[in-house]
């Protein structure tokens, strides 16, 4: 139990400290209470359990959004974003509970760089969230072993695409943006991340320590 | 517009060269060198097709119809004069695009077993007659094969799950999907999705929908 909990310390989520924790070395943390620590896990657990921590920060965000709508929100807009509020909640809980006792814990998250009141700083900060979580998907999908986790992520994969998509024509109504040259290639392809980048880039918004000691 | 157009001839001269150990190593290594698209368009350059085992052959050739078949729809709408209203033309131009991008990538992916456009009624038989007269007919259409190609693309994942490249290439052209189809739907005046989660089809069911739209 207090070597878990030591393993648990190693450092921040990137690629580099989950090399260096896989080859065994216990690394010091940074001042961060173990209890607020939480270490993805091996295998497809460790796939699902990203792919958890990811709808956990979306969930939060959007909820917050909901809570105290920025100013000037439309009608049409709260009603789209309380929509993704309310998937982003189910894409949550559906992975908690399919992870069962392989769940991390509750992250807490880190909004501080976020104004609330203002619709450029929400939209952009959903516009990143659901770009990130669509290349997250799209990057993790060949480290999942089990088909019906595959298909599971894939159900979740789409609609965050869908609300990328939508996001994106609120920030910047009517034109190319919802697939824009900015996220889809030459060949017609969307994102694709590495679990490393994509804990770099969501690293600032959660205050927990997250590790990903197996999932490179 | 093939794939390799858009990379630096040195490198893929050498990257060809080591072709057979390139494609052996690891996800996260290529991902240092070249994009999985990139790895597709190599491995494809020697016939690789013919080295795909058949199960993959066979969801890249049912995947290249789909997107024949969106490609032409595109291409047809767009020529159509009068058909999709001025403010919109910029974003089914995006999606066309992306489309026709979509056939070259997975020509190239199949290589030599790649099949050619199949000849295509947009009428289905007739049953939308004005599909490139009246707005609305496009609109409806273009929501379906949307809507369709991002529940095919999903139901075949796992039946690529043995080969890392190619699933995440179908991965990234089944989100860019699911954008094309929020942004239509969006454009018809509906909300861009259908609840929390989306339903994959299967080979069958997606083939009986768009059986029709195949002359």
């Amino acid at each position: 139990m207090t070597k878990d909990l030591t393993r648990r310390h190693v450092l921040k989520w990137s690629g580099a400290a989950a090399g260096i924790a896989v080859a065994g070395a216990v690394l010091p943390n940074f001042g961060i209470s173990a209890a607020l620590a939480a270490d993805l896990g091996e295998g497809d657990v460790g796939v699902l359990n990203y792919a958890y921590a990811l709808e956990q920060l979306e969930a939060a965000f959007y909820t917050m959004v909901i809570a105290s709508p920025y100013e000037g929100i439309t009608e049409e807009e709260t009603s789209w974003l309380t929509d993704i509020r309310d998937h982003e909640v189910e894409h949550r809980d559906f992975l908690k509970e399919a992870l069962g006792e392989g769940a991390i814990p509750d992250l807490e998250v880190d909004f501080s760089a976020v104004d609330f009141t203002s619709r450029e700083s929400v939209l952009a900060t959903a516009q990143t969230f659901e770009d990130l979580g669509v290349a997250a998907y799209n990057g993790a999908g060949k480290l999942i072993e089990n088909a019906d986790y595959l298909l599971a992520a894939g159900k979740i994969v789409s609609v965050e695409a869908r609300h990328a998509a939508a996001i994106r024509d609120l920030v910047n109504p009517s034109s190319v943006a919802f697939a824009g040259d900015d996220v889809v290639d030459e060949n017609g392809l969307d994102g694709a991340k590495e679990p490393a980048d994509v804990l770099a880039a969501a690293d600032p918004f959660i205050k927990t320590e997250v590790t990903a000691m197996s999932l490179v | 517009m093939t794939i390799l157009s858009t990379v630096d001839l040195e490198i893929t001269e050498r990257l060809v060269a080591n072709r057979r150990e390139f494609f052996r190593s690891s996800a996260l290594k290529l991902g240092a060198l070249a994009s999985a698209p990139l790895v597709l368009a190599m491995a494809s350059q020697e016939a690789f097709g013919q080295d795909l085992p058949q199960g993959i052959v066979d969801v890249l050739t049912y995947a290249l119809t789909l997107e024949h078949i969106e490609d032409a729809f595109y291409r047809s709408g767009l020529e159509a004069n009068g058909l999709i209203p001025d403010e919109y033309v910029g974003i089914f131009n995006q999606i066309g695009k992306h489309e026709a991008a979509h056939v070259a990538f997975l020509t190239t992916a199949l290589g030599s077993a790649a099949i050619e456009r199949p000849a295509l009624d947009l009428t289905a038989g007739g049953k939308y007659a004005d599909a490139l007269t009246n707005f609305d007919t496009y609109l409806t259409l273009s929501q379906t094969f949307e809507d369709l190609g991002v529940a095919a693309y999903k139901g075949q994942a796992g039946n690529l799950i043995e080969n890392d490249d190619i699933l995440q290439a179908a991965l990234q052209i089944h989100s860019v999907e699911a954008r094309h189809a929020a942004i239509v739907r969006k454009i018809g005046g509906k909300k861009s999705w259908d609840g929390a989660f989306d339903e994959p089809m299967t080979k069958e069911e997606v083939l009986a929908a768009a059986g029709p739209f195949l002359a």
